[in-house]
């Protein structure tokens, strides 16, 4: 493929998904005699002040973070659904394990990470020896285990890691500070933003750049990314180069459940700081949808999510205008459909243009060489 | 043996089991008409959407989106019952995961996009536009909001007459399986007590299921539709050099997929429920694409692997000691087969058999009591276990998941 039909599949693509979204989400409001541009004018006015900002940007974290587990599997032609369960199991557990551990601030916080990573990496990983031992196909087995993790998860949580605290609210016993990261809000200061109080930008969003630059030099410019790469377009011929299919698969798995364990750390240690029982749910689907529409790219995945996060976000203003705010979740189901649809068509539509260019330099050398 | 008779007799013994679990365990509840009606009514659902499943892979297309057509199933169902009665609350349930199947045709079959990744947007479309629909529709009702409808009508329900105590032209026929239930017999009340849980007060709506699993063997493996169908999903492109018009089988195989599926979700409504709740399907699509895998691909299987998981799910509604009898039961019936493998002279399956055998004995005499919440896992720890243990011998369609394109070469 040459540069601009490239251009042409990585941009419009998403683009024109994005656009066909909306268009049948207008549709839909129009049906119910609603004006959507109204509806959308409302989202974006609330949508655009400091505070949803930055909330928009603390619910991309972990879309973000989902996106890139589900994209490094993807880059080996791995589909792994398994985020879902793998991130709430392990919140649940690490920030159990979280509250018990003493250690000082910084260390503190990394030894979750670590934990959850292993947690995650173990839990999907399992996956992957199944996969590799008993030829067991990975997206019925991290169907299977995302409901054998909610089970798993609720018995837990309610017989054994729950903590007595009083009051309505069940949860696991508080994390000392010493393990809670701290919010951006200095920073934001540097750039005269004073959001207001009780607003807060969680601090795993460093974090999170982080991972999306490892992701990209782990896939893109390390020798385990080029082996990774070449499984997934053509197995056979990265066997036949030395690459051990099944270790890859494991260690595929093993990597998207690191970063799949580390989706519900931003909202554990930045906001929540111990595992309540209303801990947000269907972000491992939702990073699915993300690193579709990304396209595995980090920059599109960081795209995807903030726009995951804009939608759910200003989506709440809905409620209060008499606009039902479920149409965000049919726009998001619409705009994966969409852009994989879309992509279909557009680089079909680029091969044939590629074919097409193809023939004509060959017919015009023909007529260079008759004459 | 033939196979009847060889299936009557693995019965009995199933039933012989079950009798002398429950005498250990000192309980009545394993083999009452209650636990094996609920077993019926739970299992249902889960078949019809394995079904579902089998009509769209042996099409040659993987259908994960089961459960957001069986979400679309459970609404439309209300909603057709709430407007105009129980049995266009079938049909609506129906034509809405036909409606969901047919999108996921569109994507799958004309735009060729991964069929996992259809499926998984077909979930999160299914739940989303269900609840706006609730928000529009059931929200402004009296007993409805965005998350449930108004009480709807249920589909009837009927009766084996001289059997199971059904009436006949307005006469109370005799209750034969009733009556064994309640004299105490060994084995002969525990048979009866089974038999009167499945031929008393069935829903039509069972019937239609049940009906479904030979209707399904012999269209798709007796008549030339079937042949064609199944065809797409072995190798499209065969077909298609006999002349089979492979696009159109396969979208007649996820569109009856869809419509299976819905008709579960529907089944939620009209025969369990009698309401629509928002996650009322509670990941049965999956537990239909879970029996779909343990039947391997085979009608006769997805029944079979319906009931076990339906059982399995109304042992969760009993009290502990019923599930701790049951789980005597299968240590015994593994331990059982382990015996007949050691008769056989087939070392490794005894070991196997007898493996878990003894380690389901030793469960039963550890633990006093299982928590519901893993309850609820077992469904799919049986898949995985079936799965990791079984799948040389599992054989999904050939081309299941392909990509196909008409005209070009695979």
């Amino acid at each position: 493929m040459n540069r601009s039909s490239r251009l042409l599949t990585s941009f419009v693509a998403p683009l024109l998904a994005i656009i066909i979204s909306f268009a049948i989400a207008s549709a839909v409001l129009l049906l119910v005699d609603i004006d959507p541009l109204g509806a959308y004018g409302e989202m974006w006015a609330f949508g655009t002040t400091t505070e949803s900002l930055i909330s928009m940007i603390n619910r991309a974290i972990p879309l973000f973070v989902s996106a890139l587990a589900v994209a490094v599997g993807f880059k080996m032609g791995l589909f792994n659904i398994g985020v879902e369960g793998a991130y709430l199991l392990t919140a649940l557990i690490a920030g159990y394990l979280a509250a018990l551990i003493a250690l000082p601030s910084v260390l503190h916080v990394f030894a979750i990470l670590l934990i959850a990573a292993l947690i995650g990496g173990v839990w999907n990983g399992l996956a992957g020896w199944l996969k590799v031992k008993r030829g067991v196909h990975e997206v019925i087995s991290t169907i299977m285990l995302n409901f054998i993790a909610f089970s798993l998860n609720a018995w837990l949580f309610l017989n054994y890691l729950k903590a007595d605290i009083g009051g309505l609210t069940t949860a696991t016993a508080l994390i000392p500070e010493s393990g809670w990261i701290p919010s951006l809000n200095f920073a934001l200061g540097w750039f005269g933003v004073e959001p207001r109080a009780g607003t807060e930008l969680h601090g795993f969003l460093v974090i999170a750049i982080f991972l999306g630059v490892f992701y990209h030099f782990l896939v893109n410019r390390s020798r385990f990314g080029y082996d990774l790469r070449a499984s997934g377009i053509n197995p056979s011929a990265a066997h036949a180069s030395g690459v051990n299919p099944k270790r890859m698969i494991v260690t595929t798995m093993v990597i998207s459940g690191s970063i799949a364990g580390l989706v519900g750390m931003s909202t554990l240690l930045g906001f929540s700081h111990r595992y309540v029982q209303d801990f947000p749910s269907g972000l491992g689907f939702a990073g699915i949808a993300v690193a579709l529409l990304g396209r595995n790219n980090p920059v599109g995945m960081a795209f995807g999510a903030v726009l995951f996060g804009f939608l759910e976000r200003s989506s709440i203003i809905l409620d209060l205008k008499d606009v039902p705010r479920e149409i965000v979740t049919i726009f998001q189901g619409v705009i994966v459909l969409a852009v994989v649809i879309v992509y279909e068509v557009v680089s079909r539509y680029a091969q044939r243009r590629a074919i097409a260019a193809a023939a004509q330099a060959t017919a015009d050398l023909e007529v260079a060489v008759m004459a | 043996m033939s196979r009847p008779i060889r299936y009557m007799l693995i019965a009995g013994i199933g039933v012989l089991v079950l009798t002398i679990a429950q005498w250990i365990t000192d309980t009545a509840e394993l083999t009452a008409p209650n636990t094996a009606g609920a077993a019926l009514r739970l299992a249902i659902p889960i078949l019809l959407a394995g079904l579902g499943g089998l009509y769209s892979e042996r099409a040659g297309i993987v259908n994960i989106g089961l459960e957001g057509m069986m979400i679309a199933g459970t609404w439309f169902g209300a909603w057709g019952s709430w407007l105009y009665g129980p049995w266009n609350g079938v049909l609506f349930g129906l034509l809405g995961g036909a409606a969901f199947g047919l999108l996921h045709g569109l994507a799958t079959v004309t735009f060729n996009v991964d069929h996992i990744v259809s499926g998984v947007a077909i979930n999160i479309l299914g739940l989303g536009a269900m609840r706006f629909l609730s928000s529009i529709t059931y929200n402004p009702e009296t007993g409805g909001s965005v998350v449930q409808s108004p009480p709807v009508q249920g589909v009837g329900s009927v009766s084996l007459p001289f059997f199971a105590g059904g009436d006949l032209f307005g006469w109370r026929s005799p209750d034969l399986f009733g009556w064994l239930d309640r004299q105490g017999w060994f084995f002969i009340s525990d048979l009866g007590g089974i038999l009167k849980g499945f031929f008393g007060g069935v829903s039509w709506l069972t019937l239609v299921g049940l009906i479904l699993v030979p209707l399904t063997a012999w269209l798709l493996w007796r008549t030339p539709w079937g042949l064609r169908l199944r065809s797409c999903g072995e190798d499209p492109w065969a077909a298609e050099s006999l002349g089979v018009s492979v696009l159109r089988m396969k979208y007649y195989g996820v569109m009856i997929s869809g419509g299976l599926a819905g008709l579960g979700g529907a089944f939620l409504v009209l025969v369990q429920a009698g309401i629509y709740r928002e996650g009322m399907t509670a990941g049965r699509g999956f537990i239909g694409l879970g029996a779909l895998i343990f039947g391997n691909w085979i009608p006769s299987g997805v029944l079979t692997g319906a009931f076990v998981f339906g059982f399995g799910d109304s042992l969760r509604f009993r009290g502990p000691d019923v599930v701790r009898a049951f789980i005597l039961a299968v240590a015994i019936a593994l331990l059982l087969a382990a015996a007949y493998a050691i008769f056989q002279r087939t070392s490794r399956r005894a070991v196997l058999m007898g493996g878990v055998g003894a380690g389901f004995l030793v469960f039963y005499l550890l633990v006093q009591q299982v928590p519901n919440q893993l309850l609820a896992a077992t469904p799919y720890l049986i898949t995985l276990f079936v799965l990791a243990a079984a799948s040389q011998r599992l054989r999904m369609p050939a081309a299941d998941g392909a990509r196909y394109a008409r005209g070009e070469a695979r």
